[in-house]
């Protein structure tokens, strides 16, 4: 659906995107992940034809770029970042003149209208200005703004950023609705929400792409190890650590620190090629301590982050 | 087409919701109403000759003051990228803004026409110069128009943006009365760049086709630079 091949831009002598090259299925999320200023929003910006090139070939559908900018508009609805729309307009006149430019008939559009409304729920805010809304609505105007047209490609600039945790969780709910139908492509420096929405992740630094697969694959490549959290509550620290010595595969045994009074919480590193949690399980079973907590850590994307993003 | 129609209206539109369009008008009468009506009951001819030659200077920093957002504002706020990654193309977008422009100077000078109404009441007003007087009026509004969007287009700064429009559209007017300045050999190329000379033979009545097309290159001339300005940030 979308091919990149060996995409640069300069600023001057600048380079702020260095040879890139990656395409995206119809239907993917795919989340551009990268710390600031590391060529980002210069991509996006390339790829919905607000900035040229400098070199290099942008193919979306059968379109390119260079030749049919029109087209390509057409198929997207791009919200740039931090959603700068026009703050002297009324909410309803803004997507009223956003339906109007893309070609909306009268009907059509009253009736699209009314679904995104309802959508991004801004359903109180019709006839407010714009620039008196707050981040999170103007936001959510933005995204309303994208969706006009029912694009089949969706381009989200850092589209949570600057939000409340609600309102993250909300935005985050209505592009994986979207997701499902379309493909999506936002970029963020926020692992935790890259790793919520997104299907793939690119990874870029400094103009160049670091890494890019699956945000599973990407996971599992970024734990090589894994933490077991166990507490306990009536247990001695030199026993445990005795007892669970016998298990096979945990590489290190650490205490955390804990809130309650006699609880002992555990943090268990170990190897992620074999699961051990029923040894464990079984080995604590022999025992009289009353077991609290168990779990397993979900992994975090962080360390491969830090791994790719920063100079050794 | 539709998208030019939709910028139009919505400039327009922008002009009227906020409070410029009625400072802008209410300026523009208060000072033609003064400069015109101080002199014309001690001169005591019932035309309008005196109004329709206020207007090159007037205009000169009037229409830079209505034009000076039309670009600047969008690359402030940044709703310039918004724009520009809607599918329209540049010159849909520089063309909607200047027919926003040249509809709004021509609500400005519909705001006049109280004039010859009240003075053909008074006496005998030859309606010929009259007609000449505003089609000519609209020719340098839209010249000075597409001149206030090109400068508009250099800088996100409306003061900057203000000040460039004017000295352009200032110096224009200023051409013909400057030509002592020049050497004989150029005098007549000069002449021919100044506004007020064009500007005063189609207010006399006398449609010359160089006077327009003086006027339309000017259009074109300022609308291309702004083009140019446009491809040039991206």
């Amino acid at each position: 659906m979308i091919h990149v091949e060996n995409l640069s831009k300069y600023y001057g002598d600048f380079c702020a995107v260095d040879q890139i090259s990656f395409d995206i299925e119809k239907g993917e999320i795919v989340g551009l992940l990268g710390p600031n200023g590391a060529g980002k929003t210069t991509t996006l910006r390339m790829l919905t034809g607000y900035f040229k090139p400098t070199s290099g070939l942008i193919h979306i559908k059968d379109y390119s770029i260079e030749d049919s900018a029109l087209q390509i508009k057409r198929l997207i609805g791009y919200l740039p970042e931090s959603a700068p729309l026009y703050h002297n307009m009324l909410v309803y006149d803004y997507l009223q003149f956003i339906a109007d430019i893309r070609g909306l008939d009268k009907e059509k559009s009253r009736g699209r209208i009314m679904e995104l409304v309802d959508l991004c729920s801004l359903n109180q805010i019709m006839h407010r200005s714009i620039g008196e809304l707050s981040k999170g609505l103007n936001q959510r105007v933005g995204l309303a703004h994208a969706m006009m047209d029912d694009p089949e490609i969706l381009v989200l600039d850092e589209p949570t950023s600057g939000l409340d945790p609600n309102q993250i969780v909300e935005i985050r709910d209505i592009i994986k609705e979207i997701g499902k139908e379309k493909t999506v492509i936002l970029s963020t420096h926020i692992l935790s929400e890259a790793e919520a929405t997104c299907d793939r992740l690119v990874i870029i630094n400094k103009g160049k792409i670091v890494a890019d697969d699956t945000t599973r694959a990407l996971k599992q490549r970024a734990n090589e190890e894994y933490t077991l959290h166990v507490s306990f509550k009536g247990a001695p620290l030199t026993e445990v650590e005795d007892a669970l010595s016998q298990v096979n595969g945990i590489k290190r045994i650490k205490q955390a620190e804990t809130d309650e009074k006699q609880m002992l919480h555990l943090k268990l590193t170990c190897f992620s090629d074999h699961d051990i949690r029923g040894e464990v399980y079984s080995t604590i079973r022999k025992t009289e301590w009353e077991l609290m907590e168990f779990y397993r850590e979900t992994e975090s994307l962080e360390n491969i982050f830090r791994e790719l993003t920063t100079e050794v | 087409m539709i998208q030019i129609v939709t910028i139009a209206r919505k400039e327009l539109k922008d002009y009227f919701i906020s409070p410029i369009a009625y400072i802008v008008i209410a300026i523009f009468l208060l000072l033609v109403g003064w400069f015109f009506f101080a002199t014309f009951f001690l001169v005591g001819q019932t035309n309008m000759r005196n109004f329709f030659s206020l207007l090159p200077a007037i205009f000169s920093f009037v229409i830079p003051a209505v034009t000076m957002r039309l670009f600047s504002e969008e690359l402030n706020i940044g709703s310039y990228e918004i724009l520009l990654t809607l599918p329209v193309t540049f010159n849909d977008i520089i063309i909607g803004k200047f027919l926003a422009g040249f509809l709004f100077i021509g609500a400005v000078l519909l705001s006049t026409l109280s004039y010859p109404l009240i003075i053909a009441g008074l006496g005998d007003l030859a309606w010929g110069p009259v007609i000449g007087g505003y089609l000519g009026a609209m020719l340098l509004g839209g010249a000075f128009t597409a001149v206030g969007i090109f400068a508009s287009s250099l800088t996100r700064n409306q003061i900057i943006a203000f000040i460039v429009g004017t000295m352009i559209c200032f110096g224009l007017t200023l051409l013909n009365n400057m030509l002592f300045l020049f050497p004989g050999v150029l005098l007549k190329t000069v002449a021919y760049f100044g506004a007020t000379t064009h500007f005063e033979n189609i207010a006399k009545g006398i449609i010359d086709s160089r006077d327009i097309l003086y006027f339309v290159s000017i259009m074109v001339v300022g609308l291309f630079g702004a083009n140019l300005a446009m491809q040039e940030k991206n």
